[in-house]
């Protein structure tokens, strides 16, 4: 069994990494080897020990290449009622020939434009899995929305994951959007292993002025992930940049979701659920940074959390000194189920300006019983009262999501997942 | 209709109710009345279910069916009704898909069809007439943001709704100011008929000028210690409950 404290753990992936990008990679992997991956009492993975987990469940440290995806699949694995682009990818490396072809756009691998500024927006020395990602990742893409181009239908990212006993898959997407460009993203994976893996992805989004861009994630793939992300985002001035991020399942979740608000007026939203149950862990740590004056971030991150699962919530706001006018809001609530079912919560602000609205609130407690009872009183099945409890918790960040179809999707999966399980 | 023999219950055990006798006929309004912490609104609760009560002693025949063997949906389903003290206030939750649930689900236990949305609304527009409440209030979340006033209103639309044989009011006067108090008094009044049957508690006199009751039960200390008529309550309006207090602690000390 491998020691992940040793630095020379993920040799085996780093020395297999392409030649491309070859100043990029090489400032990764110093900084990777500085930091190692953190240790138990790193603060910031203090709740979420991925290196231990790994080190328990990992036996090969080795890139997962990329594998044949039939028409049929993908066909197959695009969720109901969607209609858009759908982007393929097959363990990071992305598939154009199973992709829409987007008239104006600018999609091709990440490996054929080595001019692209990787690491500019996710930095390395922030985040020893970005930094081993940024070394070591196998191939990606890159995505380039231009300018005044209001892309109606979504992008469907649709990743198919398959590794063998136990590899590491990287994906890694970069994605600019150019001045007054509108932009959706549905975000999903598909877990094709039969064993436990460990998925380490980047995403970085550059932003020009007065852009609107939406992410949405679903992390619905199994059992088997062990899973860190790194999404991290630069919003510039008169912009929109809104984060919808829904965990269902997941041996452990780890999502680095950072916003970096650069020019005034800009607005940040983070919003996620995450429903878990049996022994998934899943960890969402936001960090937003208002640099500017006159911006605005809101966040509200709910879970409900059954069995044994854990959940973690983690919220920086940083608020700088030249930040003045600043509106920050967050929110973390959380409902346990059971009394196995753990939740650490911890808001952490950080404020430097003296002119500004900020607040922060987190809550965890049981179904409201009284609640219950007035849906029982009126002839209402306990089950399905609670599901109908549940749901109307749950649908407080679902109605964040302004994509109709994926809307739908998801509180289909929401109200099964409650009418079922819970 | 519904017969109550020797009901004790406690919480976290302390005793509340401490034999409680009562007999409801179809076509009754019975009044139960008494000072602060008698144990009224535990008679209430207990009657519709509330879990945190527990039932030490006695029993409660509802219609031939031992009523605390049942789930409190069931209860419900089967006729029984509580219009809350305090109504709970539930976000996200829709008045309209709630109500849709619970009659629909009522309407299952008791082998009707379900309605579906068009018959439901023609049924809530109808109801909503016999207690004033506006169709805006019901696209809202389940009470949320409700007046006090709204909240009781609402109880007894619900009410109204599920077609209830025995409604128990639990201090729905409490609060009201008196427009309020005649429209839900009105509402209560409206839904009354031969086949059922009405308990009204209260603290005050004053909804029973209103809701007229054909009995009026005094509850102190866990136990009903005087029975009568509407008159009865007129004498605990002038008078108050120290004497009927004083004449059970007398009889205790002897």
């Amino acid at each position: 069994m491998s020691t992940l404290t040793k630095q020379d753990t993920f040799n085996s992936i780093l020395e297999g990494a392409p030649k491309n990008f070859e100043s990029e990679r090489t400032l990764a992997k110093e900084s990777y080897f500085a930091q190692g991956l953190p240790a138990l009492k790193a603060e910031e993975y203090k709740f979420t020990s991925i290196a231990k987990k790994l080190e328990q469940t990992i036996e090969n440290f080795s890139s997962a290449q990329a594998f044949e995806v039939s028409d049929e699949l993908v066909k197959s694995s695009i969720y109901p009622g969607f209609e858009g682009n759908v982007l393929v990818f097959s363990n990071g490396k992305f598939l154009p020939e199973l992709s829409s072809n987007i008239e104006g756009l600018e999609i091709s691998a990440l490996s054929e434009k080595p001019e692209t500024a990787i690491g500019s927006i996710a930095k390395v020395e922030k985040d020893a899995f970005a930094a081993l990602n940024q070394a070591s990742f196998v191939d990606g893409a890159f995505i380039s929305v231009p300018k005044k181009s209001q892309v109606e239908k979504p992008f469907l990212l649709l990743s198919f994951n398959k590794s063998n006993e136990g590899q590491v898959i990287q994906p890694r997407i970069w994605i600019e959007a150019g001045d007054f460009a509108e932009v959706t993203f549905i975000d999903q994976s598909v877990d094709l292993s039969e064993t436990s893996y460990f998925l380490n992805k980047v995403i970085e989004i550059k932003g020009g002025v007065n852009t609107h861009i939406r992410y949405y994630r679903i992390q619905n793939e199994g059992k088997n992930s062990i899973e860190v992300s790194n999404i991290e985002t630069d919003i510039q001035q008169d912009s929109r940049f809104t984060s919808v991020n829904i965990s269902l399942s997941g041996d452990m979740v780890r999502n680095n979701l950072n916003l970096n608000l650069l020019g005034s007026n800009s607005e940040g939203n983070m919003y996620g659920l995450y429903l878990l149950n049996g022994k998934t862990h899943v960890d969402n740590h936001t960090n937003v940074d208002h640099t500017i004056p006159h911006a605005e971030s809101n966040e509200l991150y709910k879970g409900i959390l059954a069995d044994q699962s854990r959940g973690v919530f983690n919220g920086k706001i940083f608020v700088r000194q030249d930040a003045q006018k600043t509106n920050a809001f967050q929110q973390n609530n959380n409902i346990l189920l059971s009394e196995d079912a753990v939740v650490n919560t911890k808001p952490q602000l950080e404020i430097w300006a003296d002119d500004v609205k900020c607040s922060h609130g987190c809550t965890t407690g049981q179904l409201d019983e009284e609640a219950l009872f007035y849906l029982q009183a009126r002839g209402i099945d306990k089950t399905q009262a609670k599901g109908l409890l549940l749901y109307a918790f749950a649908g407080e960040v679902l109605e964040h999501i302004e994509e109709d179809s994926f809307r739908e999707y998801c509180i289909s999966l929401v109200q099964e997942r409650l009418g079922s399980k819970f | 209709m519904l017969s109550i023999k020797n009901l004790h219950a406690s919480i976290e055990g302390t005793p509340i109710l401490r034999g409680i006798n009562l007999e409801v006929k179809p076509g009754e309004v019975h009044a139960i009345m008494g000072p602060n912490g008698s144990g009224k609104s535990t008679l209430a609760s207990v009657l519709a279910g509330r879990e945190e009560y527990e039932v030490t002693e006695g029993e409660v025949i509802f219609q031939g069916k031992d009523l605390l063997e049942l789930s409190p949906e069931d209860r419900a389903r089967e006729g029984v009704f509580l219009a809350f003290q305090y109504p709970v206030e539930i976000p996200g939750v829709s008045s309209t898909n709630f109500l849709r649930t619970a009659v629909n689900q009522v309407r299952e236990y008791r082998g009707l069809e379900p309605l579906d949305a068009v018959k439901f609304l023609s049924l809530m527009k109808e109801k909503m007439k016999l207690v004033e409440i506006d169709q805006k209030l019901l696209s809202r979340s389940l009470n949320e943001g409700f007046s006090g006033g709204e909240k009781k209103r609402n109880e007894i639309f619900q009410m109204a709704m599920l077609e209830p044989t025995l409604s128990i009011l639990d201090e729905t006067d409490s609060g009201l100011d008196i427009d309020a108090l005649r429209i839900v008094s009105n509402g209560v009044n409206q839904l009354k008929s031969d086949k059922t049957a009405t308990i009204v508690v209260t603290h005050y006199q004053r909804l029973l000028d209103y809701i007229v009751p054909d009995f009026v039960h005094v509850l102190y200390k866990g136990r009903i210690v005087k029975s009568g008529t509407k008159e009865l309550a007129l004498e605990l309006e002038e008078k108050g409950y120290d004497w009927i207090k004083d004449e059970v602690d007398s009889k205790a000390t002897v």
